[in-house]
């Protein structure tokens, strides 16, 4: 029986333990029914003596074997003994072997834990060695051995398994006072002249106290588990009644009588069920508690998602929202706020004669029209929550379209619809993508997997945490080429190197053998975009490229990707939230707000006479630290515009 | 990566070292009187003192463990005081059967795991909850129950397999398969249970992670990326699982060993706990030590394998 890993239980807040756990369990019907069950079960232990009809010990030759009936109900053993009351006794003697086992563990545990997670020095070393040592033996050797010699004594044998045990308490006590001793209202009380032992049982104890009663339902349903297999294999005190022995005895009628293992085997198996149970609606209803916490964190990076209209209405108490109310939210403007005011989308009309990419050549085909997008997440209470409405943009070849916005505006959750590369969860929702005459929108997985990489690209914000940290970057780059071009093993190693070398990646080889995290971020986003654009392709979506690099290095990726655009005459989709790059490599540009598109056209007239307020705002921002705001906004705009 | 290995060798040295001192230690002063226990409460004094002699117990603790460990250091741990048989080939002779069925559970469990696991991290839904409670049961129900329940039900109500008894793989191949599936299937599903259960938590933790959706904006398929880059990266903790796993099984197998009367370690190591046979225990704690230190090794190099930074670290 293996042990159960501490680390399952993470620290768990501080105020999570504090809400009555057991007013929980009883909520929770499979809790209440493990509760009942060991609530029986120990009534019936203590009360064995008024319960049982017959002494467990007391054997009779004439029945032998004997049916249950009215002199015994359960039937009787090999030996003529009465199986209830050696049931009501053995439950006594297995529950008590365990609660030995139990405390043990946990009093050698939780005490070693606190003075090694609190104190630390010496004894940290010695105790997490020795919890080690403890761990890498198998119990049961362990236990046999001892017998070998102590002697049969279920007591003596529970009590060196509580201290085989007692590292599951030590390594959960011990992480979780590691971790909250250098909290700061822990420094505060010790600056405050609280004594260490004051600490401890007011703001340590209260930290510790639900994993460890967890992990004590886990470690009794494997003392009783450890405790009946020894007396199971017929090494335990045949004197005292247990279940492990009672099996030991029906085993070896297995052939006549295989009726005589229900009672024991049923005891055992569903003791530990119950404790196993219990455990985990504890470690569940305590993660409930501490998880709205979590979930706001997500959502800021996962969905990165405005709560618009749709989602208003389902934190509002709203089951699901029908879907004649998913329609009017979307159709109603994204009012964030009561009382404002929201533009409509204000659209530039392009020149004349449909403007001219950088190097001075005139678009080509459309490549990619958005119509009307809507992505939404869908929520756990069967709403929907909507994070991209109504956004309508196009790419044609060889055109650069920015899109603009403060973070959770829905342009990273534009970009990855395009790809059909949303977090879980998120689908598309309204609306059409059509690319080459197609309509990923409703493409299914295989043909998307067809047109990444070969025709969109994508280059990721985040350089280090895209790449696989378990790969050489040269194999991941190998890979895609070999599935996507069906190029040999050497055939794709030649194009990688020269293509880290076409990204300006001064030793390409050197970096091809090396694992991402031997490589700087500068380097690791070249590699990117040496990665996105290894496949030729038509359109490349580039994810705020330059926000995680240094500022020096920003500017080489940037004059990076316009020459490798106007080289490989590709579409490109750039979010970002720097008007700067907007002004350095963009042909057009979409300003995005709490999910749709608010002012979009040719970057030329949207810089020289910005006409949504926030687009203006926007603008505004690049010059937090002038002076008179207002007029400067102007004349940068202006200046800006000429470019 | 030579170093990283040395070094884990090292630490598996100490351990063994250790664990061989403290099982002394006990073994030899814990015992009492041992030529008494061997003997038996109607053996006169002078025999009692005549086999405490022979059996070199006279001697002060720290020579016994001298003798004892420079023996030990080349393979050499006595003889059992029961049977007169060689200690090392008591063991040798049976460890094989236990490897056998403890590393079988052990592939088969891994195998099963990963299916599951990544099942239910995928879909989600519905199987995900199936190898959730299947997780659970296999957790809280002990390996001995189930190998019981599985006697019951496939050997003697189906029939399909023999209740007990083990045939040696020279013997009969196909004989020897059928007499070890019962008590590997019996031993891996306890393995099956936790391993599932972690791989299931890394993949849904790895599919989050940046790198899946790059790597599929290159054109790769959502299985290749995942049973390429994300079981690489979910193997780690995986392992760790299963090197705690294996350490259980070994445990479990001396109860398994029992049920399906198959001639392992187990079988020797209760009959050897039940005589007091010393020797021969001191002998099994050690072999089981350095199993552990060995499977623990290997898990450490898989790691390094694994997880390029371990291999720097």
């Amino acid at each position: 029986m293996p042990l159960p890993d501490p680390q399952l239980t993470p620290a768990l807040e501080e105020r999570a333990a504090r809400v009555s756990l057991f007013r929980k369990l009883l909520k929770n019907p499979v809790g209440l029914i493990a509760l009942i069950f060991l609530g029986l079960l120990v009534l019936s232990a203590i009360f064995a003596p008024l319960l049982a009809p017959a002494d467990p010990n007391t054997a009779s030759l004439q029945d032998v074997l004997a049916s249950p009936g009215a002199a015994h109900p359960l039937g009787a053993d090999s030996a003529g003994r009465d199986v209830l009351s050696r049931l009501l006794f053995a439950t006594r003697f297995s529950l008590a072997g365990a609660l030995l086992a139990l405390v043990v563990a946990a009093v050698i545990g939780v005490i070693a834990g606190l003075i090694a997670g609190y104190f630390g020095k010496w004894f940290d070393s010695v105790s997490s060695w020795l919890a080690g040592l403890l761990m890498a033996l198998p119990g049961i050797v362990v236990l046999l051995a001892a017998r070998a010699v102590l002697g049969p004594s279920m007591w003596l044998s529970m009590a060196i398994f509580g201290v085989l045990l007692s590292p599951a308490f030590f390594r959960l006590v011990y992480a979780s006072v590691s971790a909250v001793r250098n909290e700061l209202y822990v420094d505060a009380a010790r600056v405050a002249g609280l004594s260490d032992a004051r600490i401890i049982s007011r703001h340590i104890l209260t930290v510790v106290r639900a994993p460890v009663i967890i992990q004590a339902a886990m470690i009794a349903g494997i003392a009783i588990a450890i405790q009946a297999g020894l007396d199971f294999l017929g090494l335990g005190d045949m004197s005292v009644p247990s279940w492990g022995s009672m099996l030991n005895d029906a085993f070896a009628k297995i052939y006549t009588n295989p009726d005589l293992m229900i009672w024991p085997a049923s005891a055992i198996a569903l003791t530990c069920i119950a404790l196993t149970l219990l455990a985990n609606v504890m470690r569940d209803e305590l993660e409930r508690t501490a998880g709205p916490v979590k979930r706001r964190k997500n959502r800021n990076r996962a969905a990165e998602a405005p709560v618009v209209k749709a989602a208003h209405l389902s934190t509002v108490g709203m089951a699901t929202i029908s879907e004649e109310e998913r329609r009017l939210a979307l159709e109603q403007p994204a009012a964030s706020e009561p009382g404002e005011i929201v533009h409509p989308v204000v659209v530039h009309p392009d020149p004349e004669d449909g403007g001219r990419s950088s190097t001075g050549n005139p678009f080509g085909e459309e490549l990619l029209s958005v119509r009307n997008l809507a992505v939404g997440y869908d929520q756990p209470d069967g709403s929907i929550k909507v994070v991209v409405n109504d956004v309508s943009l196009r790419v044609r070849r060889g055109e650069v379209h920015g899109l603009i916005g403060e973070s959770g505006s829905g342009k990273t959750q534009t970009a990855w619809s395009v790809l059909r590369l949303l977090p879980d969860g998120g689908r598309v929702i309204d609306g059409s993508i059509s690319f080459e005459g197609k309509d990923l929108a409703h493409a299914t997985e295989k043909e998307m997997t067809k047109l990444r990489g070969a025709k969109i690209a994508y280059i990721p914000q985040e350089p280090m945490s895209n790449l696989d940290a378990s790969f050489t970057i040269g194999s991941q780059l190998v890979e895609p080429m070999r599935v996507v071009l069906g190029l040999s093993k050497a055939e794709a190693t030649k194009r990688a190197l020269g293509l880290l070398e076409r990204v300006g990646i001064p030793n390409p080889q050197r970096t091809f053998d090396a694992y991402p995290h031997e490589v700087s971020g500068g380097m690791a986003q070249r590699v990117l975009i040496a990665g996105a654009i290894s496949c030729d392709p038509d359109l490349l979506i580039a994810d705020e490229p330059t926000t995680a690099l240094d500022v020096t290095v920003q500017a080489e990726v940037l004059s990076l990707l316009r020459e490798l655009q106007a080289e490989l005459n590709m579409g490109v989709i750039l979010v970002t939230h720097n008007f700067g790059v907007v002004a350095d490599l963009c042909d057009r540009v979409s300003v995005m707000r709490a999910g749709r598109i608010v002012e979009t056209g040719p970057v030329r007239s949207i810089f020289a006479a910005p006409e949504h307020e926030y687009t203006k705002a926007l603008f505004a921002a690049i010059l937090e630290e002038g002076e008179a705001r207002g007029e400067l906004v102007v004349a940068q705009t202006e200046k800006e515009g000429l470019r | 990566m030579l170093r990283f290995i040395l070094r884990r060798l090292a630490s598996g040295v100490v351990l063994i070292v250790v664990i061989s001192t403290i099982a002394f230690a006990l073994l030899y002063v814990g015992g009492g009187d041992i030529a008494r226990r061997i003997l038996g409460q109607t053996a006169t004094a002078e025999t009692v003192a005549q086999k405490t002699q022979q059996l070199g117990l006279n001697r002060p603790l720290y020579e016994q463990f001298v003798d004892w460990v420079s023996h030990a250091v080349v393979g050499d741990f006595g003889t059992s005081w029961f049977t007169g048989q060689e200690v090392i080939q008591a063991i040798s002779s049976r460890v094989a059967v236990t490897l056998s069925l403890v590393i079988g559970a052990t592939l088969i469990s891994a195998i099963v795991a990963v299916l599951l696991g990544v099942w239910a991290a995928r879909q989600r839904g519905w199987p995900d909850r199936l190898v959730q409670i299947i997780s659970v049961l296999g957790f809280a129900i002990p390996g001995f129950l189930i190998a019981l329940g599985l006697v019951i039900v496939f050997a003697i109500n189906l029939g399909w397999f023999k209740p007990t008894g083990f045939v040696q793989f020279a013997t009969s191949p196909s004989g020897w398969l059928s007499s070890i599936t019962l008590p590997v299937i019996a031993l891996a599903i306890g393995g099956i249970a936790g391993v599932a259960q972690q791989i299931r938590g890394s993949v849904i933790d790895a599919l989050r992670q940046d790198y899946v959706r790059t790597l599929r904006s290159r054109g790769l398929s959502a299985n290749r990326v995942i049973y390429k880059h994300v079981l690489r990266n979910a193997g780690g903790p995986a392992l760790a699982v299963l090197a705690v796993q294996f350490v259980g099984l070994l445990g479990g197998a001396v109860i398994v060993e029992q049920v399906f009367a198959i001639p392992g370690l187990g079988q020797v190591a209760v009959t050897a706990t039940n005589q007091g046979d010393i020797p021969l225990v001191m002998g099994l704690v050690v072999v089981t030590a350095v199993i552990v230190v060995v499977v623990n090794l290997v898990i450490d190099i898989l790691q390094g394998f694994l997880n390029p930074k371990v291999r720097l670290s």
